[in-house]
């Protein structure tokens, strides 16, 4: 973003013909990211049961068998495929919440840091050393112990610790883009501070902000699946990747599927948004701020 | 900046840094309600006094900030008290750090080992057919859970071909699978690493020059790129180091492993907070010893970080 050379715009599909590679990180990524997103919307009208319905007599069927149990059934006879739509609901919105939290307060929190400086500038630092010392899984494992499981839970856990990121990558930008022709001219013009900070400043800071996005949303997917295997998250009682997990692997010797298929899920979801972050980076952010 | 100003001031900021988390640790477990209570919600006969004694014993009706310097000085002397069920929490910490350090030690080696020549490979042939391999691994890896990873190996490697044990301590042929789900995961992230490097070095012009001596090639890559490349490389393997603990928790719990991880879940499972408090903040401090250590290690070797 603070490249001085201007390069005319192009078109994010004439790049395409550039780079192939690009090509398929974008339409890969995409193509992922709508099949789940449409999965979970639509998971109440594809399985109305919600994956919960328990039959006994069709307990542990093996997967490829059968259309009704198409990836199998778990050990109370509930079917996998249903409850892996089901489950993927509890990961997006997870993902999905907790990446806004954290954006909407680091934002706010980094433009004003970035452009006063003062007392909450140095706080940011501090707190973003204090953030690397003490990783998600142990600070979830401290507070979860204390006022017990749940995603409401997981979630404010997760803005509380991560809007620093953000705060700290906003704060970057608009040290850098201060003094930049554009914002030293607004200041001139005596333009109001806020109008600087919204029209002048955070536009310009948004192309890192969206792939930190992206790449946030992935990797909280991936510590609530692992919180909720460590019975630290969702409630066991409604279908979740990481509660799936954590039932079979109890039967891991007899019946894989129970175990493999909501991996699988959680791959292929987590790995679609890497797919468009990792293309994003490439797009919006060629000097590497993001890395 | 001198020297021994740059090394002051990072072990401040450090010793600050413990303050901070272990502060908020003991806050936290503090606000669990009265453990006494807890403590004794199983049997029926309890009196007040009762209460009271094991209040007593567990110093909890002096105030917070006694009780947090009473668990400052016992994190000092390493003399941590004893847990509410399992006896000397040192003796039980005793066991676990090692066997978590072990780990750690193993999985950072595999992934050295892995990342490394992919890598300069990558970086070398940039834009090429196995550099775009390597790039989608490198991200296929960071898309599934570490603790089901394990799980896969385990399935694999010790119920489908029974090769390697699942879980356990006793022999070393058990610490190949946890290592190595850890080590893959980290690798991940460490491949695109030393790519980015590795790209940014031979970019320089000291290694125009090299190649303008008509040095060969092997020399001006090993000798001269991947030297000054692998300065930030370790720095930014310090910096993973709390993620790098973060995923042992998980992973120690799939194999059975007795290291620090499994000894905090079942701390929260039984609701041993005095243990919880060690066990975290123990592994916090090391966190913060580590990063201290890299930035100390970098900032000797490279006098250009210390001015910043």
């Amino acid at each position: 973003m603070t490249d001085t050379t201007q390069t005319p715009p192009v078109s994010v599909f004439h790049r395409f013909k550039r780079s192939p590679f690009a090509k398929f990180e974008f339409v890969a990524g995409a193509t992922l990211t709508c099949i789940l997103t449409l999965l979970v919307l639509f998971s109440g009208i594809l399985f109305p049961g919600g994956g919960t319905e328990v039959n006994l007599l069709a307990r542990l069927s093996e997967p490829f068998q059968s259309w009704a149990n198409p990836l199998g059934t778990d050990p109370l006879g509930r079917d996998i495929l249903a409850r892996i739509v089901h489950g993927g609901r509890i990961s997006l919105t997870v993902g999905l919440l907790s990446a806004l939290g954290s954006v909407v307060v680091g934002t706010v929190i980094g433009l004003y840091a970035g452009y006063y400086r003062g007392f909450l500038d140095s706080f940011v630092m501090r707190f973003a050393d204090v953030q690397l010392a003490l990783p998600f899984i142990l600070l979830a494992i401290t507070v979860i112990a204390i006022v017990g499981p749940g995603i409401d839970r997981i979630i404010i856990l997760m803005i509380v610790s991560q809007w620093v990121q953000y705060a700290r990558l906003v704060r970057g930008s608009v040290l850098s883009l201060r003094q930049r022709e554009f914002v030293q001219a607004a200041v001139s013009y005596g333009l109001p501070n806020w109008k600087i900070i919204f029209s002048h400043i955070l536009p310009n800071a948004m192309g890192p902000l969206v792939i930190l996005l992206t790449l946030n949303v992935a990797n909280n997917i991936l510590l609530e699946s692992s919180l909720t295997f460590l019975g630290l998250g969702a409630d066991p009682q409604t279908p979740s990747w990481g509660g799936m997990l954590s039932e079979g692997r109890s039967y891991i010797q007899t019946a894989w599927w129970i175990t493999v298929f909501p991996g699988i899920a959680i791959m292929l979801t987590v790995l679609g948004l890497n797919l468009l972050g990792d293309w994003l980076r490439d797009e919006l952010d060629p000097l590497g701020k993001t890395r | 900046m001198p020297v021994f100003r740059f090394i002051l001031q990072r072990v401040f900021q450090a010793v600050l840094v413990t303050l901070a988390v272990t502060l908020f640790v003991a806050f936290a477990v503090r606000l669990t309600g009265d453990p006494a209570v807890m403590l004794t919600a199983e049997s029926a006969s309890v009196t007040e006094e009762d209460l009271v004694r094991i209040r007593d014993a567990l110093g909890l009706n002096q105030p917070f900030y006694a009780q947090y310097f009473d668990f400052i000085k016992s994190l000092v002397t390493f003399d941590l008290g004893n847990s509410f069920f399992r006896g000397s929490i040192r003796d039980l910490i005793a066991i676990a750090l090692p066997s978590t350090v072990l780990l750690a030690v193993a999985s950072m080696g595999i992934s050295i080992l892995i990342s490394i020549p992919l890598g300069i490979h990558a970086a070398l042939h940039k834009g090429g057919i196995s550099d775009q391999i390597i790039r989608v691994l490198s991200l296929v890896g960071l898309s599934f859970p570490n603790f089901w990873l394990g799980i896969m190996f385990v399935l694999l490697l010790s119920i489908t071909f029974p090769i390697l044990p699942a879980s356990g301590f006793e022999t070393w042929s058990a610490l190949i699978l946890p290592a190595l789900t850890i080590g893959i995961i980290l690798t991940a992230t460490n491949v695109r690493l030393v790519r980015t490097q590795m790209l940014e070095t031979l970019s320089q012009q000291y290694v125009m020059v090299a190649r303008a001596k008509g040095l060969n090639e092997r020399s001006v890559i090993y000798k001269h790129a991947l030297r000054n490349a692998a300065i930030a490389i370790v720095t930014f393997l310090g910096l993973q180091f709390g993620n790098l603990i973060g995923g042992l928790v998980v992973v120690e719990l799939v194999f059975n492993w007795p290291g620090m991880g499994t000894l905090s879940i079942e701390a929260i499972a039984q609701r041993d907070y005095p243990l919880l408090q060690s066990t975290v903040s123990i592994l916090a401090i090391m966190i913060v010893a580590v990063n201290l250590a890299v930035d100390l290690v970098y900032g000797l070797i490279d006098p250009r970080i210390r001015v910043a």
